[in-house]
């Protein structure tokens, strides 16, 4: 039963030591952008497609994260959070519905 | 007349619009007062319109405001008890209360459009009164950091909402 389980799992493992170092690297990652005193906080700029960006807001406000051309729209009660995963490549504006003068960009790369 | 009244309600902001030395604004408490009011001035504003108005964008506007208004003053009301101040009622605040009842009955006797003309009227000339007052004395005046950090908020909030109550005003036009 035991050499059995051994035996299949042996050739995974062995797969596995072949994978290339970068495509550990290259897994999905998640990023945080934190909204606070009716700001959206810095954006990160090594975002790929695939990767999650995770919202945080500490406002005592309700916001949203509204991506332009429909590209995301989470909506944020105050202090929760929310995610999204970013699915195209691109310039991505976006900006709090219910206070639009709260605006940011995401740069999306391709992976 | 609907301007005439609208700057009535106004009118004990403007009491305030002139810049001041910090020593002879407000003390904290009144600016905790004053604060307060004027949230739950807008508050009732809201609760209003929520009750008698029918148009799509006017309604998402006033659900907003009760919304971040009581946010702002519950904020406010854990801080005066964190901070044990107790808002001190002043003339300003009694003004703007009596001034707001007024504003209040003038919107209860309209219905339809020329209720949500006004009462969006009304919410930019109220707003940017408020936002007056906050930049040229609240602000200025608060000795607290916290304190003066929630007006700060405050004003970042408000004028968000002016700027906000002014595009529905003008796609009702």
């Amino acid at each position: 039963m035991r050499a059995t389980r051994l035996l299949t799992i042996a050739p995974i493992a062995a797969l596995l030591l072949w994978l290339p170092p970068s495509a550990a690297v290259a897994a999905p990652r998640t990023h945080v952008v934190v909204i606070d005193k009716m700001k959206f906080g810095p954006t990160p700029n090594d975002v790929k497609v695939g990767d999650t960006i995770v919202w945080d807001n500490r406002d005592m406000f309700r916001h949203t994260a509204t991506g332009a051309k429909g590209a995301f729209n989470v909506d944020l009660k105050a202090w929760t959070k929310g995610e999204t995963v970013m699915r195209r490549a691109g310039r991505i504006p976006f900006t709090c519905k219910y206070h639009p003068g709260m605006r940011g960009t995401l740069e999306v790369k391709a992976r | 007349m609907i301007k005439k009244a609208a700057l009535l309600g106004i009118a004990p902001l403007l009491m305030f619009a002139a810049p001041v030395q910090a020593a002879e604004g407000p003390s904290d408490p009144e600016i905790a007062h004053i604060a307060y009011t004027a949230g739950a001035i807008d508050v009732s504003a809201g609760e209003q319109a929520l009750k008698k108005s029918h148009d799509k964008a006017v309604r998402a506007f006033a659900e907003e405001m009760v919304r971040d208004h009581k946010a702002v003053n519950e904020k406010a009301l854990a801080l005066v008890k964190k901070l044990k101040v107790t808002p001190a009622d002043n003339a300003v605040s009694a003004s703007l209360s009596r001034d707001a009842t007024a504003t209040s009955k003038r919107l209860a006797a309209l219905d339809g459009p020329a209720f949500d003309r006004a009462y969006l009227q009304n919410e930019v000339a109220y707003h940017k009164a408020v936002n007056g007052a906050l930049e040229s004395t609240l602000i200025p005046s608060a000795d607290n950091g916290e304190l003066k950090a929630l007006l700060e908020t405050g004003l970042a909030l408000f004028r968000e909402h002016q700027a906000h109550a002014e595009h529905v005003l003008a796609e009702f036009k």
